[in-house]
């Protein structure tokens, strides 16, 4: 038996039953991640040694039978923009590159005080700013199904780590896609949760008006159960909802009938690939003989989904990433004595990727005197109509079906000039975000042997419907069970 | 033209902190910058460390909203936070969280009098929340040791701020000053802040311009940053209007732009120009959803305003007919006036020879200790039993002024002091009586100097009946009983 490729759920029963300790299930997912990730590279971080510690202590839980939780001694990881206490947080920036938070993020101690066993930090595209992991400042990490391609972003390692059994679960970020997108790229699960579903304290913001806190699992059932953990009010985010968490695992019902789901027709006009137009078809009639009856609805103000994200993001970046000076921590830029201005410049200069500088350079423009109301104005006024496209649709599905991405994985380098091509790669993400809603992207099929991710996109605190949608697919499917082979594999 | 050809026109910007017990948007003590321990009240918020985020404190708002409704603004039931963006040390996050275009008050006014002159009224644009920045300490260079340095401390940072914004319609400096004196006393009135202005919890802006009297039009302004007392406010202020004066005289163009203030030299001096304004990229706040404000608390905070000085001042001079100069100086201070009053209250008798007493001896032995009223040792009903005595005869006015003193040194009630310094005035005739033949027995030349017609020497006798009894003796009774033993003086003449 493979210990490091269970579901949470079949690992909490063997927990339970004594059958292993999470100091074996720890050390196996350990050992994996020594084995598979210097061809992969999801990790910027291992905390081998803090990992057995948790493990031991969750056992020690696990032999009381008190208090013990679904995700008691569970092993996983986090994208590299959460802050963990006395884990190096690096947000894949060299200007973050040794920094170590002192307090946990909310996701973060909730899952601590659930048990559940932090094995390490993942790669991501600096402050979450790609699509591809290619604009990390550390490293590239590989699509485990096909090293010479991207896992996606910008929680490329998240997804990869998942997908290659390295931590039997992630969490991740999506701002505009970065949850669902490797999730697509990589063959396994994730949620976009509603924004403010999850508290966004500790986490390092990108766009603080979309960030949204994720799970990747292996199923549906398995990311339900983590974000039931993570989800709630949060008194240190103003922003969280207030709203209960319902108990996710009752809401699923494999039995579709009743449920209404709604095709947008903008989203499969878009240059999709045969190969993932096929796929997404596919599934679409595996959930109607599911029970689902299937109507074609419109979001017509679609083709104003990436520039209402991108002004929006870009400015609320501009202003998020100022912290990063040189004053109080992370990258300081001269060794010994400069004014501050040099020091700003330095360290700024040095610290940050081009990604990163074109976006605060875009936001900053897009925020000056003469130029807000003629762009970051406007776009808060379209991103209304994008949110009332959703509104309407969801007055007639209950749910939208959609590919995640128009292609598969693409190769390393492939994009990465080209930031506009990058950009449209996240076009049926993309709109979730400034649109206020929930998306689950789940895996429905293969082509030419790379994963295609549908997504289940719900309306706002829509995520009991997302899931049930989601988990009876799988129910019927077996698309997500398929595991890469990344035994003896080495990329140079 | 000259000086008074020319009208000035100020407006003002007041940043208060709030008197809370946490921070702005933290859990953080609000701590005396000036004592504590450099970053010894801190946390991931203040410091801004990556991941934090701001929770408005609620206090603060209450806080806010009482400044408002005193100063008669409207409380907007939806206020935004906004960020103000801009590069500087002690501003951790790159931006500080302020209100924009929509504070939380707006469109208000107070009414104030300028020394000596007549009620003006000042409307009040707005008063906006915000936080206060970190402090930034610089260090010259130490030759052949150190490069000069800059130290943060980061308790200041985070602790709420009110801005406050008058509208232009301040036509002197002595205006400026009657408005930010009020502003000052209206703060300390509701608690909300100290008034202490050399801690820098309170600071002036003076938005500064003059035109040719009689123009409805404003002349270009200039703004006077960092005012920390109310010298430096109309030194500043009056050198800014001579200076755009003597500009324009000599057919010149006054420059809009920011001016700090050099006391030392008693001059302004330019910090940036308008083309090198900020731009602080002004939008609203992401991580903090707009605040709404229930109509329930706003009449809840209304209800529990305190009296405020304008109000107190009118009902002390009409309704308690204390005299101007008392009532000014005892509204002056809120505690001050409780103190009146409460003594008042056990009095029953004219307010005025209350506040007499408050205003002069008692406020006299406060300034020569340095005690303030709070540490006062005078309960005030024993002021007002102090006050009694006087009125009833059994003390006089140098009794009371010494009873006074024991009782402020010791706190002991006036008739035990009264008692043990044997200080109750005779006024018993027949005690008297021996007394005054005794002075005159012992001072026949004068007896006879005085009955030849020199009447002023009555005085004298007196002082010599008050010699023997310490003082105790009741001056018109002595009187009556020296005309009747000396008989009358022959008319002088």
């Amino acid at each position: 038996m493979d210990l490091h490729s269970l579901t949470i759920r079949a690992a909490h029963d063997l927990l339970r039953e004594g059958k292993i300790t999470s100091v074996e299930l720890t050390g196996a997912v350990l050992d994996r991640i020594a084995k598979v990730d210097p061809a992969v590279r999801a990790y910027v971080t291992v905390c081998h040694d803090e990992a057995m510690a948790e493990a031991a202590t969750a056992d020690a839980r696990l032999r009381s039978g008190e208090d013990v939780t679904l995700l008691t001694g569970i092993p996983y990881g986090v994208k590299d923009c959460l802050s963990t206490n006395g884990v190096r947080t690096t947000c894949s920036s060299a200007i973050l590159e040794d920094y170590v938070p002192r307090y946990d993020a909310t996701a973060i101690s909730r899952l601590r005080e659930a048990g559940a066993v932090l094995v390490g930090k993942h790669n991501m595209d600096e402050f979450g700013m790609g699509s591809s992991c290619e604009n990390s400042a550390l490293f590239n990490t590989h699509n485990p199904w096909d090293l010479a391609r991207v896992p996606g972003g910008s929680s490329g390692g998240s997804a990869a780590a998942v997908a290659a059994d390295m931590g039997l679960f992630s969490l991740g970020e999506d701002t505009g896609g970065s949850v669902r997108m490797p999730a697509g790229f990589c063959g396994v699960t994730g949620l976009k949760p509603t924004y403010g579903r999850v508290s966004r304290y500790g986490l390092i913001a990108l766009a603080s008006s979309f960030d949204s806190i994720g799970p990747f699992a292996h199923d549906v059932r398995d990311a339900a159960l983590v974000t039931e953990v993570i989800a709630g009010h949060d008194p240190m985010d103003s922003t969280s909802t207030t709203a209960a968490v319902p108990d996710y695992a009752a809401c699923m019902d494999r039995d579709l009938r009743g449920v209404r789901l709604g095709i947008p027709e903008e989203y499969f006009a878009l240059g999709i690939d045969p190969g993932v137009d096929r796929a997404v078809r596919a599934a679409i009639d595996q959930l109607a003989d599911l029970g689902a009856e299937v109507v074609p609805v419109s979001l017509p103000h679609t083709k104003y989904a990436i520039p209402i994200y991108y002004l929006i993001l870009t400015a609320e970046a501009s202003s998020n990433l100022a912290r990063f000076d040189g004053v109080r921590y992370g990258l300081s830029l001269p060794e010994g004595g400069a004014d501050v201005i040099d020091r700003y410049l330095q360290t700024r200069e040095r610290g940050f990727g081009d990604e990163v500088k074109r976006r605060i350079m875009l936001g900053t423009f897009a925020l000056s005197a003469g130029y807000y109301d003629a762009y970051y104005l406007r776009a808060q006024r379209v991103r209304t109509l994008l949110r009332q496209d959703f509104e309407r649709a969801f007055e007639q599905v209950d749910a939208l079906i959609a590919p995640v991405c128009p292609t598969t994985a693409f190769k390393i380098g492939e994009k990465i000039d080209d930031p506009l091509q990058m950009y449209l790669s996240d076009i049926h993400v993309v709109a979730a975000n400034p649109g206020g809603v929930c998306a689950l992207a789940v895996p429905c099929g293969f082509s030419e042997g790379l994963p295609v991710g549908m997504q289940v996109i719900g309306p706002p605190l829509g995520e009991p419907t997302v899931f049930r949608i989601g988990d009876a697919y799988q129910g019927a499917t077996e698309w997500h069970l398929a595991r890469p082979g990344v035994e003896g594999m080495s990329y140079d | 033209m000259t000086r008074d050809a020319y009208e000035p026109v100020i407006g003002m910007e007041i940043h208060a902190e709030l008197r809370t017990k946490s921070k702005m948007f933290c859990g953080c003590p609000v701590v005396d910058t000036t004592v504590a321990e450099p970053n010894s009240a801190i946390c991931p918020v203040c410091t801004a460390l990556p991941g934090a985020m701001p929770v408005v404190n609620r206090e603060a708002v209450a806080q806010a909203m009482m400044v408002g409704l005193a100063l008669n603004c409207t409380i907007n039931e939806s206020s935004i936070f906004a960020r103000k963006n801009y590069f500087y040390p002690d501003l951790p996050k790159g931006y500080q969280i302020s209100q924009y275009d929509f504070p939380l008050a707006t469109a208000g006014w107070i009414e104030v009098t300028p020394e000596g002159g007549e009620p003006v009224r000042i409307g009040i644009t707005r008063a906006h929340m915000e936080e206060d920045t970190a402090k930034s300490e610089h260090y010259p260079a130490i030759w052949q040791e150190t490069d000069a340095y800059t130290l943060v401390d980061f308790n200041r940072s985070g602790v709420p701020l009110l801005e406050i914004v008058s509208e232009p319609d301040m036509h002197s400096t002595a205006e400026a000053l009657a408005y930010g004196t009020a502003i000052r006393e209206i703060l300390r009135y509701l608690g909300v802040n100290s008034g202490d202005m050399e801690k820098g919890v309170l600071r002036f802006e003076a938005n500064v311009s003059v035109r040719p009297l009689g123009s409805e039009t404003l002349g270009t302004r200039t703004e006077i940053k960092n005012l920390n007392s109310f010298r430096a406010l109309v030194q500043a202020s009056e050198y800014e209007i001579e200076r755009q004066i003597g500009v324009l005289e000599a057919g010149g163009q006054v420059v809009q732009e920011t001016l700090g203030w050099d006391a030392a030299r008693g001059v302004t001096y330019s910090q940036r120009s308008k083309e090198h304004a900020h731009d602080y990229r002004y939008f609203p706040e992401p991580d903090l959803p707009p605040l709404h404000i229930d109509p329930a608390w706003v009449d809840e905070v209304r209800g529990a305003l305190p009296e405020l000085p304008a109000v107190k001042y009118e009902r002390f001079t009409t309704a308690l007919g204390l005299p101007e100069n008392d009532a000014r100086i005892l509204v002056g201070e809120r505690a001050l006036a409780d103190y009146f009053e409460a003594a008042l209250a056990a009095y029953g008798g004219d307010p005025s020879e209350i506040s007499k007493w408050v205003v002069g001896e008692l406020s006299f032995l406060m300034n020569r200790d340095g005690v303030g009223i709070g540490d006062v040792k005078v309960a005030p009903d024993a002021l007002s039993r102090l006050v009694t005595l006087l009125v009833k005869g059994t003390i006089n006015q140098n009794g009371a002024k010494d009873v006074l003193g024991s009782m402020f040194e010791t706190g002991r009630p006036p008739d035990e002091i009264v008692k043990e310094k044997g200080l109750v005035q005779i006024s018993d005739s027949d005690a008297l009586a021996a007394v005054v033949q005794e002075v005159i027995d012992e001072n026949p030349d004068e007896v006879r100097t005085y009955l030849a017609g020199k009447a002023t020497l009555l005085q004298w006798f007196m002082g010599q009946v008050m010699r023997k009894t310490r003082g105790r003796a009741k001056p018109p009774v002595v009187l009556a009983l020296l005309r009747e033993r000396l008989g009358e003086p022959e008319s002088a003449g």
